[in-house]
């Protein structure tokens, strides 16, 4: 197609400028424009073709074969990693469920958090207060630190022995010997924990931006109702969110199943491998076993399995809408 | 900065409302006091000595103040600064890359019309929401063949492929009058100059998050350099801090200055971008 335009518009465009074009469809200028819009394009698509699009078929591609990157031979196995991941007993199997399990566990423990904080802070900011903005930037600061400053913050005040978080508990006449970053339940409560101390100015201001949205007159006319401040938050509040709470939803859901710095830096996965989330599985297996293969097929199997669960809650959401 | 936020309807607030917002406003100290406790233990811990962190987990207050712990950083086996050196040059060349890749596409897709438009656009925002975890093991090889393991090209380049500069430009270009255009194009300006002169100065604020929200990402990435980069002098900050927390893992003191040298640029950024960051970040539920 470049190349036509191209042709095109070095001959000024007069073939067909000379054409029987209809009055008003000025088709010369519209290829010589399309020639100048992908050169515009054509660095960006340049590093997207390379980084983006043939990756995620490269990616298949790999997933094909048994892949070991120090070696020159890649044999081609068809759709068998797939079958490994749904067959019981597979080198892979346990391990990848379990993975699996474990990012399920988080997402289901953090995204209820994950909405309902933010949402309660959103309400408090919209109310008429002096400072919103001062405490907006407060609770969005820890937001624009980097997972693992936010992970060795935590991995230090969480330490069972020498971290501040026991210590001060124990000043307080708490017990002073949680294993917060060492035991199950504990080690998901922590990680559910930092991860909402981190994030949930993100969903905050989001929240915030679409309460704001919410025409004034409804409350009013709630008021007039007789509606108390639970009911108006039930009929007026959440129905109004609705279309960003989609998003919201969808955002954060995302991004839970895709947690990895936490459990690689403060838990390291463990008690065992309970708290390895499945990026953490499929990164280790692909770039340190070489298992890459596999490694990739897993890869395709959370992104199926997050798109599935996109759809869904998007479906959810859209009928509770009628 | 508030009076801008305040709707002028305070004046007629009833005067029982008070009573209320005194709650609202203890409600939000707590959770500030949350948010920042956390981050002054991390600074406070930084200027404790080595025994001091270790033995008095319960106080943040250093006793005695000591830079101990940077120093130890500096002149360490550890090359913390030129981890430092290369998370700026990253992040800052990726941010060069990304803010002229991205305006062009998003002229393109946002100002002409042009054959296979809908294609390309379709292309661009489909991989928006593509999980990371899909293009790591082919971009690992991808990046191994030409070269880049280990070295700063890795943490550059892939990166700024993202669709996100793109599609956020695209929007703001779009909100421009097409007026403006119109009237240069009568006096013979050409797709460039349009580009150039009219709608890039008109666009500095966008640019400007723009700028901001990628040099955060590149300084903030953590799964894709710690298995690119492999020796310790090519690290850059993030991957650092694991190395770090590695070597020193009882050393908190240490570990902690570590994390506030990285945290530190990305505040500041955040303190002077503080209004640009949080409305961009506001308004993408709002437009999505």
């Amino acid at each position: 197609m470049a190349d036509s335009s191209l042709v095109t518009s070095l001959r000024g465009g007069s073939r067909l400028r000379g054409a029987a074009v209809r009055p008003g469809q000025r088709r010369p200028v519209h290829n010589r424009r399309t020639l100048t819009a992908y050169l515009f394009l054509a660095p960006f698509l340049v590093i997207f073709s390379i980084f983006v699009l043939f990756p995620a078929v490269y990616g298949l591609w790999i997933s094909l074969h048994v892949w070991n990157p120090l070696l020159d031979d890649h044999p081609f196995v068809g759709l068998q990693n797939f079958f490994d991941l749904f067959t019981p007993g597979s080198l892979t199997f346990d391990d990848f469920w379990e993975s699996m399990g474990a990012t399920g566990i988080f997402v289901v423990a953090s995204v209820p958090f994950l909405l309902a904080v933010p949402l309660a802070i959103a309400v408090l900011l919209n109310r008429r207060i002096k400072g919103g903005t001062v405490f907006r930037g407060i609770f969005f600061a820890p937001y624009v630190l980097g997972v693992a400053v936010v992970s060795v913050l935590w991995r230090y005040l969480l330490d069972p022995q020498l971290g501040a978080v026991n210590a001060v508990l124990g000043l307080l006449g708490l017990p002073s010997d949680t294993p917060w970053t060492v035991d199950v339940p504990w080690a998901w409560i922590s990680l559910v924990g930092i991860t909402v101390w981190w994030t949930l100015g993100l969903n905050t201001v989001i929240l915030l931006a679409g309460l704001k949205g919410i025409n004034p007159d409804l409350y009013e006319a709630a008021s007039l109702d007789g509606a108390g401040a639970w009911r108006k938050f039930t009929s007026v509040t959440l129905p109004g969110l609705r279309p960003v709470m989609t998003f919201v939803v969808t955002v954060t859901l995302l991004s839970s199943a895709n947690m990895f710095g936490q459990s690689f830096l403060i838990t390291q996965g463990g008690p065992g491998t309970e708290t390895r989330t499945a990026i953490m599985y499929i990164a280790n297996q692909g770039l340190v076993q070489n298992q890459m293969g596999a490694a990739t097929a897993m890869s395709y199997v959370l992104f199926a399995i997050l798109a599935v669960v996109s759809v869904l809650n998007f479906r959810l959401q859209r009928d509770n809408t009628k | 900065m508030s009076t801008v936020t305040t709707p002028p309807a305070l004046s007629r607030l009833p005067r029982r409302r008070i009573a209320p917002n005194a709650l609202v406003y203890v409600a939000l100290f707590a959770i500030s006091f949350i948010i920042v406790v956390p981050l002054l233990w991390m600074l406070l811990t930084s200027f404790k000595t080595d025994f001091d962190a270790i033995t008095s987990p319960a106080s943040p207050w250093p006793n005695p103040f000591t830079i101990e712990a940077y120093v130890t950083l500096a002149t360490g086996d550890l090359p913390i600064l030129r981890w430092f050196a290369n998370s700026l040059i990253a992040a800052t060349a990726q941010t060069a890359i990304i803010l002229v890749t991205a305006s062009a596409a998003a002229y393109a897709l946002a100002r002409l019309e042009f054959r296979g438009k809908k294609i390309v656009f379709g292309a661009i925002v489909a991989t928006l929401l593509v999980p990371g975890v899909i293009f790591l093991i082919p971009n690992y090889l991808i990046v191994d063949s030409f070269g880049w393991l280990d070295s700063l090209w890795a943490i550059i380049v892939p990166g700024s492929a993202g669709a996100f500069g793109v599609f956020f430009l695209r929007q703001f270009f779009i909100s421009l009058p097409a007026e403006i255009e119109e009237a240069a194009r009568v006096d013979g300006a050409g797709d460039v100059r349009i580009f150039w002169q009219i709608i890039l100065p008109l666009s500095r604020p966008a640019l400007a998050t723009l700028a901001v929200l990628s040099f955060l990402t590149n300084w903030n990435d953590f799964i894709w350099p710690i298995y690119v980069l492999l020796s310790p002098e090519n690290l850059t900050l993030q991957p650092g801090l694991s190395v770090l927390q590695g070597t020193y893992s009882t050393h908190f003191g240490i570990v902690m200055a570590g994390a506030v040298i990285a945290s530190v640029p990305v505040l500041i950024l955040f303190t002077l971008a503080q209004k640009q960051i949080v409305e961009s970040v506001a308004s993408s539920g709002v437009k999505g």
